[in-house]
């Protein structure tokens, strides 16, 4: 007689139909069209990116959309050197949370063009984007971003996002 | 203190491990309960309601699964509820149960929390691709190293304050019979020169994956009186949580953490945490949260929780001694990691700790956090009834 079976293995898969809500939705269409917007609480003047409907902070609700630049200043990040189910990118990848010109908040995306000992905090960034032909209702229409020849952020700038 | 005393009767826990491949995780819960009721000399006929935690439930693929552990928990025909509050969950199911018997609903509640890692892969739970980001998120230390490097940034702390947390909380573990981790080998040189999974953070530096239950009786004052060994009478709880996302969120002090403090402190009549808490247990998943929580807590001021680790004040034979059972760092059944933190809280002022015992701790608090660092509970607990 072999081993008895105690356990099995059943890899299961779900999938989603996503339906975003109006302000994601029209985040996500300006995406589509290549452009980065967020929007303005009206209470703390704080902008969001990426758009949320409402402020967290404060729970008041969003009128007013800001255009967003595709520069940005590295806040904080993480080297991955650590292999893991569903990854999709070579190791090591660095994440970088950037605060994009013009918003408030940090998002995080890849770092690429510099070596994960050269990232620093502080380093000033910009946004590079897969091809025009591909862009998509998507943040990830953003590939990366790159370093760009410009002198490091003052702490002083960016500390109270870190 | 608010509303009807109550205190911890019984505590019970498993032998925590990578994977326990001979009970079901309605074996592991019942495991763990019969050990409560045996440590509270109580019967299942003398459980008046069960309160049940677990993190989410992709973490085993099983959905609502206490509907099929209320028989394990003899949970049939009795109130049963369940508590989701993401890594924090064994805190606030313990939060939950105590609250039922301040509020004069029952006499004796059996509270459990869980987590069998096992059976899924949380770090891919952790990792779903959600459809307008980036799939840049590898697990919990993909989320937090980039806040850790925040506070070193924040701090000036010497970069080995990490190690030095590890490596204290991997000793303490040798003294726990229930610790997951028994690394007799351990050294800060081992610590150091172990992989950076997510730099900052190094592979000696993060929490094991573990299969682990823990449960405790909560019961009133009428219930206490009637118990031969000595029980933790609680002394505050507070549970609070903010948004993950929000434009001026300090991440590496959170203020839902701070206020949740607040909150306990004057429930239990504490002014000066320092000097008037025992020993803590707190939710250290990488080991920078000890220094970042110390400063959350009051421990310490604003950046300088650091010098507390260097200079060993939170070792077990320092003035505030921090994780004396190994802590996350040694354990880390998700669900009931939290409820493990209250546990050992508890046996510490019942004096009941075993050799990780802190002499004399007559207050103790127990400590955990959960989600994007958003979800915070505590508790205070005493050998002696609280008196405000
Ligand atoms: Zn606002």
């Amino acid at each position: 007689m072999s081993e008895p079976v105690t356990g099995i293995t059943t890899p299961i898969r779900m999938e989603y139909r996503y339906t975003p809500g109006r302000t994601t939705s029209d985040f996500l269409k300006a995406m589509k069209g290549g452009r980065m917007e967020g929007r303005r609480c009206p209470s703390c003047r704080k902008v969001y990116f990426p758009a949320r409907g409402g402020c967290s902070m404060c729970g008041r609700e969003f009128a007013e959309t800001v255009p967003i630049k595709e520069t940005g200043t590295l806040a904080t990040f993480a080297v991955v050197n650590v292999n893991f189910a569903n990854r999709v990118i070579d190791l090591p990848y660095v994440t970088a949370e950037v605060v994009f010109d013009g918003a408030d908040t940090t998002t995080m995306v890849l770092l690429r063009g510099v070596s994960p000992e050269e990232v620093r905090m502080g380093m000033r960034v910009k946004a590079h984007w897969i091809p025009k032909e591909e862009w998509d209702y998507s943040l990830a229409n953003i590939d990366y971003v790159e370093p760009i020849d410009e002198p490091d952020a003052e702490y002083d700038s960016y500390k109270d996002l870190v | 203190m608010s509303g009807k005393l109550a205190a911890v009767l019984g505590t019970g826990q498993t032998k925590h491990v990578s994977a326990r491949k001979d009970v079901s995780i309605a074996g592991l819960v019942r495991e763990a309960a019969d050990r409560a009721l045996a440590d509270a000399q109580l019967e299942w006929k003398d459980i008046d309601a069960v309160v049940v935690g677990k993190a989410p439930d992709m973490f085993e693929g099983v959905m609502m699964p206490e509907l099929y552990l209320a028989e394990a928990l003899g949970a049939l025909g009795k109130p049963m509820f369940r508590v989701h509050t993401a890594g924090s969950v064994g805190g606030s199911t313990a939060v939950v149960a105590s609250h039922l018997v301040q509020g004069g609903i029952h006499e004796r509640v059996l509270t459990v929390a869980f987590e069998k890692q096992s059976e899924s892969n949380a770090m891919w739970a952790l990792s779903i691709r959600i459809p307008f980001s980036q799939p840049l998120v590898a697990g919990a230390g993909g989320y937090f190293a980039p806040i850790v490097r925040g506070y070193i940034r924040k701090s000036g702390a010497p970069l080995d304050t990490g190690y030095k947390v590890v490596l204290k909380d991997r000793l303490n573990a040798l003294k726990n019979p229930f610790a997951h981790v028994h690394d007799h080998e351990i050294t800060y040189e081992k610590i150091a020169e172990s992989p950076l999974l997510w730099d900052p953070i190094r592979y000696a530096e993060t929490c094991p994956s573990s299969d682990g239950a823990a449960a405790m009786v909560i019961g009133s004052e009428a219930a206490a009186a009637k118990q031969d060994r000595p029980v933790a009478w609680i002394h505050g709880t507070s549970v609070k949580s903010e948004p993950t996302m929000g434009a001026g969120r300090d991440r590496v002090n959170p203020h839902a953490g701070r206020m949740c403090a607040q909150e306990v402190y004057k429930e239990a009549g504490i002014t000066d945490p320092f000097r008037q808490i025992d020993c803590a247990e707190i939710y250290v998943p990488f080991s920078w949260f000890e220094p970042m929580w110390m400063e959350n807590l009051g421990f310490a001021e604003e950046g300088t929780g650091w010098k507390m680790v260097q200079d060993g004040t939170t070792s077990l034979t320092g003035e505030m001694p921090i994780n004396m059972s190994g802590g996350v760092l040694s354990t880390n059944p998700i669900g009931a990691s939290g409820m493990i933190r209250f546990l050992e809280a508890a046996n510490q002022v019942r004096g009941m700790a075993g050799e990780h015992q802190v002499p004399d701790a007559k207050v103790a608090m127990g400590h955990a956090y959960g989600g994007g660092s958003q979800f915070f509970a505590m508790w205070v607990v005493g050998s002696e009834k609280p008196t405000s």
